[in-house]
C-alpha cells in the first residue's frame, strides 16, 4: 500500500512537472498567450509566498512568520544581497519566537 | 534577482546555498518526522528521492499515518499541479536536449522556477535553473537521509524561523518582474484571491485560484501583441496606466516590453 502511495505520487508529481515543459515544445503558442505565461508564473509564485507568509493548515499562521517575512521583504526591496533578505526573515521569525510571540 | 545579475556564478550559488541550507533542514525534519510517524526509512527516503516535493510529502505522511493513502495521493497531486503551468513557463529554459528536458522537469521545484524566472531568458536562465534544480535536490535529499539517521534529535524547524525563510527568499526574487505595472497588479491580486480562498479550499487549490486573476487580461488582449521574443518580459498594460509621452495605445505599447527586456539585462 505505502509503496503504491508513494509511486502513484511521484509519477502523477512528475507528470505535471514534464507535461508542462513538453507541452511548451508542442504547443503552438499565440504570441498574447506566450507574453502571459510568466506573467501567469510570477503570479503562482506570488499566491504561493504569500499563503505560506499568513497561513499554515488553512488557518493564519500567527504574528511571527510573517512578520520575518516583512522584514527580509523590505530587505529586497531596498536591495540587501539575497542571502541576507533569507537570513534575516528566519532570524526575525525566530527571535520573535523565542520571546514568546505565536 | 537584480543582485545576481549583476554579480557572477559565485553570488548566485550563494543565493541558491542561502535557500538550500533551509532546505537542508526542512529535509531533516520531514526524515524526522516520517520516522516517528512509522514509515520505513527506504519509504522516506524514495518519498524525497523520487516525489521531490515537500509539501505534499508533509501532507502524504500525515494521511498515510492517519489511514487515508487515497486522499495522501489525490491531496499531494491537487498540491503539485502547479508544476505544470510553472513547466509552461520554464519551456525550453532547462536546455536544448531532450534528456535535460526529461531530467530537468524532476527538478523543478517552486524555488528552482523562481531562480530560474528571475533572469533574462538565455543561457542564464538555464544556468540558474540547472544550478538551483541540482544543489537543492541535494540538499533536500541530504536533509532526508540527516533526519531519518538522527530522528527525534532532529529540532523543529520553527524554532530557527524556517518557514518564513521560504516565502521571503521567493518574493525576493519575484521583486524585479514585480516592477513592471502590469505584472505586478496581476499577482498582487492572484495572490491576495489565494490567501483568501485559503480557509475554506482544499490545499493547493488556492494557489492555482490565482490564475484567475491572469484570465482577465488575457481576454482583454486578444489583439495581435508586437512581437518582442522576450520571454522575461511581459508587456505593459494599456489599461489604467498612463503610458509617458503616448496618447494612442498601440503607439505607446510597441516600446514597452523591448525597454523592459534591455532595462532587465543592463544589469547583468
Amino acid at each position: 500500500m505505502l509503496i503504491a502511495v508513494i509511486v502513484a505520487l511521484a509519477a502523477g508529481t512528475y507528470g505535471f512537472r514534464v507535461a508542462g515543459v513538453l507541452l511548451r515544445d508542442r504547443l503552438e503558442l499565440p504570441e498574447w498567450a506566450r507574453l502571459l505565461l510568466p506573467v501567469g508564473a510570477a503570479t503562482l509564485l506570488a499566491a504561493l509566498a504569500a499563503t505560506a507568509a499568513l497561513t499554515e493548515a488553512g488557518a493564519f499562521a500567527g504574528y511571527a512568520r510573517p512578520a520575518g517575512v516583512l522584514v527580509g521583504l523590505l530587505l529586497a526591496w531596498r536591495r540587501a544581497p539575497f542571502v541576507l533578505v533569507v537570513v534575516a526573515a528566519a532570524g526575525t521569525t525566530a527571535l520573535l519566537r523565542l520571546f514568546g510571540v505565536a | 534577482m537584480r543582485t545576481a545579475n549583476r554579480t557572477g556564478g559565485g553570488a548566485m550559488l550563494r543565493d541558491v546555498a542561502a535557500i538550500g541550507a533551509a532546505m537542508l533542514a526542512v529535509g531533516a525534519s520531514f526524515g524526522a518526522v516520517a520516522v516517528a510517524a512509522g514509515l520505513p526509512a527506504w519509504a522516506t527516503l524514495a518519498m524525497s528521492v523520487f516525489v521531490y516535493a515537500g509539501g505534499a510529502q508533509f501532507m502524504a505522511v500525515g494521511l498515510v499515518a492517519a489511514g487515508s493513502p487515497l486522499a495522501a495521493v489525490l491531496a499531494g497531486l491537487l498540491l503539485n499541479a502547479r508544476h505544470l503551468p510553472f513547466g509552461l513557463a520554464l519551456g525550453g529554459s532547462l536546455g536544448p536536449a531532450r534528456w535535460r528536458r526529461l531530467l530537468g522537469s524532476h527538478l523543478m521545484t517552486d524555488e528552482a522556477t523562481a531562480f530560474a524566472l528571475a533572469r533574462p531568458a538565455g543561457p542564464t536562465r538555464r544556468r540558474a535553473f540547472w544550478v538551483a534544480g541540482v544543489l537543492l535536490c541535494l540538499a533536500w535529499n541530504a536533509g532526508t537521509l540527516l533526519g531519518v539517521l538522527a530522528g527525534g534529535a532532529v529540532g523543529d524547524p520553527a524554532v530557527l524561523g524556517l518557514d518564513a525563510a521560504f516565502p521571503a527568499g521567493l518574493a525576493a526574487l519575484l521583486l524585479p518582474s514585480l516592477r513592471d505595472a502590469r505584472t505586478r497588479r496581476v499577482a498582487l491580486a492572484g495572490a491576495g484571491l489565494a490567501v483568501l480562498a485559503t480557509p475554506f479550499l482544499p490545499a493547493g487549490l488556492p494557489v492555482l485560484l490565482a490564475l484567475v486573476a491572469v484570465v482577465g487580461p488575457a481576454l482583454r488582449r486578444r489583439e495581435p501583441a508586437p512581437p518582442t521574443g522576450s520571454e522575461a518580459a511581459p508587456e505593459p498594460s494599456g489599461a489604467g496606466v498612463p503610458e509617458p509621452g503616448h496618447g494612442e495605445e498601440e503607439a505607446a505599447r510597441e516600446p514597452g516590453p523591448e525597454a523592459v527586456l534591455r532595462a532587465e539585462e543592463a544589469t547583468c
